[in-house]
C-alpha cells in the first residue's frame, strides 16, 4: 500500500475521527482532575459588578 | 494613603472602559424591529384568515409580506439582540473594551440596519432569490458579507485583547453563531448575477443539490442563529440575573461541542420524501434524533442554575422570562427530533404543525430570552436604579404567554387536522377531501392564531412603554413586586 492509498483509506474513516475527537472533548471536560478548575470558570460573569442594576 | 488603597486605586484606573453607547443603539433597534416584525406577523396571520387583507396590491400580498415578517423577526429583532448582547458579554467577560472602538462599532450598527432596510424594501418591491430565510438578492448579500466580517473582527479582536485567561462559554456560543452564519451565508448565496447593475441573479446550484444546500443553510440558521447565539444569552444572563454560577460549567462545554458536531448534519430532515437520496434523509433523521440529548443537557443546565433559588421565579418577572424561555427551548427541541422521524414527518410536513413548532421556538425561546436580556440591560445601560415597573414586566409576561399558548395550540390542531384530511381516503380509494375543504376547515384556527399574535404584540408594546419610562428615569409608584416574605428571606 502506498502513501496515497493509505491516506485515502484513513480519510474515508472521517466519521470515526470526529467521534474520537468529540469523545476526547467529553473526557477532558469530565476528567476528575479538571473539575475544580473548570467549575471555577463559572464565576466569571459574577466577578464583575460595578454598575449592575440594584434590586 | 495606605499601600493597599493605593494599589486598589491603581487597579481601578486600569479597569477597562466598556464601550456601551453602541449597545444602547442595538437595544433600541431590537425593540423597534421587534414591534415591526410582530406587527407584520399579525398582519400576515390575518391575511391567511381574511384574504381581502392582501388589498389587491402586489406590494402588500402575503407572498411579499411573509419574508418581511420572517426577516424582521429573525434578522432584525433577533440579529440586533444578538449583536448587542454579544458586545456586552464579550467586553465584560474578557474585561476588555471593544476592539475597533467607536468607529468600527458604529459601522457595524448602521451597516446592519442598512442591510435590514434594503432587504425589506427589496422584498416588498418583488426582488427575491426565492431561498427561504436567505431571500435578499446578491447586492444585498454582498453588503451583509462586509458588515458581518466587520462584526467578527470586532468580536474576535476583543477576545484577543482579553485580560481573563479563559474565554467564558457564552462567548463560544456567540462565536459559533458568527462563524457558522458566515459560512452558511456564503455557501447558500453563491449566485451569478444576470447583469452587473441589475438585481436579478441565478443560484450556482440547481435541482436537488440546490435544495440540499438551501436546507443545510436553513436548518443551521435555526441551529446557529436562533439557537447557539441565544444560548450565549442564556449562559450569561441567567447566571447574572440569578447571581449564581451556571449549574455545571463542564456540561456547558459538552453542550457546546455536541451542538457543533451534530447540527451540521441535520438539514436533510427538511427534505423527507423528496428527490434527495434516501440515505441522506436517514442521515438527517438520525442526527436530528441525537440532537435531542445535548439540547436537553443544555436546558437542564440552564434550569438547574436556579436550583435552591426557585423563589426567584415568583419574585422576579425578568427571571421568569429567561427561565420560561429555556423551558420552551426544551419543548421545541423535543418536538423537533420527533418531527424529524420520517413517519411523523409524513404527517407534519407542509402543514401548520411545522408553523406551530417554529413559533414555540421563535416566540417561546428566542423572543422570551431576548425580552429577559433586554429587561436586564435597559436599566444597566442607562444607569437607572431599576426598571420603571416590575408589575408591567409581569403583565407583559402573562399576556405574551397566553398569546403563545393560543398560537401553538391552534397550530397543532389545525396542522394535525390538515395532515389527516390530506391523507383520508373514501371507501373507493379516492381522496376524501378537496384541498379547498382543508383550507376552509383551518379558518377558525387561523383566527385564533391571529388573536394570539395580537396578545403577543400587545405584551411587547407594554415592554416598549416600560423602557420609555425607565430611560426617562421614572419609577412607578406601585406596591413592591416582591412579597415581604420573599424580601425577608433574602435578607
Ligand atoms: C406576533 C407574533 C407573531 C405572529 C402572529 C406570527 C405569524 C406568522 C405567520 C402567519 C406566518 C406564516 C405561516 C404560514 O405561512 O402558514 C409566520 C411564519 C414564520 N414566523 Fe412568525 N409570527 C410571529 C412572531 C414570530 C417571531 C418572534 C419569530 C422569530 C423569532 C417568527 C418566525 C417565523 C418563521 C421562521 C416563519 C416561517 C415558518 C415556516 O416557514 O415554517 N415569528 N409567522
Ligand atoms: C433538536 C432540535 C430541533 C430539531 C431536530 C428540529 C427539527 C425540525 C423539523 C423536523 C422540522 C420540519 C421540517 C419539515 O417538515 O419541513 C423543523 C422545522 C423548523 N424548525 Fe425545528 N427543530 C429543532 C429545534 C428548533 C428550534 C429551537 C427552533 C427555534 C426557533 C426551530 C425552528 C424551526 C423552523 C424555523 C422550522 C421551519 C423551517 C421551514 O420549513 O421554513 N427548530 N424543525
Amino acid at each position: 500500500m502506498d502513501l496515497q492509498a493509505l491516506s485515502e483509506f484513513f480519510r474515508s474513516l472521517w466519521g470515526l475521527w470526529l467521534m474520537i475527537l468529540f469523545l476526547g472533548i467529553v473526557a477532558y471536560a469530565f476528567w476528575p482532575r479538571n473539575k475544580d478548575r473548570l467549575e471555577r470558570y463559572g464565576d466569571m460573569p459574577l466577578r464583575d459588578d460595578d454598575d449592575e442594576e440594584r434590586r | 494613603m495606605t499601600q493597599a488603597t493605593m494599589a486598589h486605586g491603581a487597579q481601578r484606573a486600569a479597569a477597562p472602559v466598556y464601550y456601551e453607547d453602541v449597545i444602547k443603539k442595538f437595544v433600541l433597534a431590537a425593540t423597534f424591529w421587534g414591534i415591526v416584525g410582530f406587527l407584520a406577523g399579525v398582519y400576515i396571520a390575518f391575511q391567511l384568515a381574511y384574504p381581502v387583507l392582501n388589498l389587491g396590491l402586489e406590494w402588500t400580498s402575503f407572498g411579499r409580506l411573509r419574508p418581511v415578517h420572517t426577516s424582521a423577526v429573525i434578522f432584525a429583532f433577533g440579529g440586533n439582540v444578538l449583536i448587542g448582547t454579544s458586545f456586552y458579554v464579550v467586553q465584560r467577560t474578557c474585561r476588555a473594551s471593544l476592539f475597533g472602538g467607536r468607529g468600527l462599532a458604529n459601522f457595524i450598527f448602521w451597516g446592519y440596519q442598512l442591510f435590514i432596510v434594503l432587504a425589506a424594501l427589496s422584498y416588498v418591491l418583488g426582488y427575491t432569490d426565492g431561498k427561504e430565510y436567505a431571500e435578499p438578492e446578491w447586492i444585498v448579500d454582498l453588503w451583509l458579507t462586509i458588515v458581518w466580517v466587520a462584526y467578527i473582527t470586532a468580536f474576535v479582536g476583543t477576545l484577543l485583547k482579553r485580560e481573563e485567561p479563559h474565554i467564558y462559554v457564552a462567548n463560544w456560543f456567540y462565536l459559533g453563531f458568527m462563524v457558522t452564519v458566515a459560512m452558511l451565508h456564503l455557501g447558500n448565496n453563491l449566485a451569478v448575477p444576470v447583469s452587473l447593475f441589475g438585481m436579478k441573479s441565478y443560484g450556482l446550484f440547481s435541482g436537488v443539490q440546490d435544495a440540499l444546500i438551501q436546507w443545510w443553510y436553513g436548518h443551521n440558521a435555526v441551529g446557529f442563529f436562533l439557537t447557539a447565539g441565544f444560548l450565549g444569552i442564556m449562559y450569561y444572563f441567567i447566571p447574572k440575573r440569578a447571581n449564581r454560577p451556571v449549574y455545571s460549567y463542564r456540561l456547558s462545554i459538552v453542550h457546546f461541542w455536541a451542538l457543533i458536531f451534530l447540527y451540521i448534519w441535520a438539514g436533510p430532515h427538511h427534505l423527507h420524501y423528496t428527490a434527495l437520496p434516501d440515505w441522506a434523509q436517514t442521515l438527517g433523521m438520525t442526527f436530528s434524533v441525537m440532537l435531542w440529548m445535548p439540547s436537553w443537557g443544555g436546558m437542564i443546565n440552564g434550569l438547574m442554575t436556579l436550583s435552591g433559588a426557585w423563589d426567584k421565579l415568583r419574585t422576579d418577572p425578568v427571571m421568569r422570562f429567561l427561565v420560561t424561555a429555556v423551558a420552551f427551548y426544551g419543548m421545541a427541541t423535543f418536538e423537533g427530533p420527533m418531527m424529524s422521524i420520517k413517519s411523523v414527518n409524513s404527517l407534519s410536513h407542509y402543514t401548520d404543525w411545522t408553523v406551530g413548532h417554529v413559533h414555540s421556538g421563535a416566540l417561546g425561546w428566542v423572543a422570551f430570552i431576548s425580552f429577559g436580556a433586554l429587561y436586564y440591560l435597559v436599566p444597566v445601560l442607562w444607569k437607572r436604579k431599576s426598571l420603571y415597573s416590575m408589575r408591567l414586566v409581569s403583565l407583559h409576561f402573562w399576556i405574551a404567554t397566553l398569546g403563545i399558548l393560543l398560537y401553538i395550540t391552534a397550530m397543532w390542531i389545525s396542522g394535525i387536522m390538515q395532515g389527516l384530511m390530506w391523507r383520508a381516503y373514501d371507501e373507493y380509494g379516492f381522496l376524501q377531501y378537496s384541498f379547498i375543504e382543508t383550507v376552509e376547515a383551518m379558518h377558525p384556527y387561523y383566527v385564533i392564531r391571529g388573536i394570539g399574535g395580537v396578545l403577543f404584540l400587545a405584551g411587547a408594546l407594554v415592554m416598549v412603554y416600560n423602557f420609555f419610562r425607565t430611560i426617562r428615569g421614572d419609577v412607578r409608584k406601585e406596591a413592591p413586586y416582591e412579597t415581604t416574605a420573599a424580601v425577608a428571606a433574602r435578607g
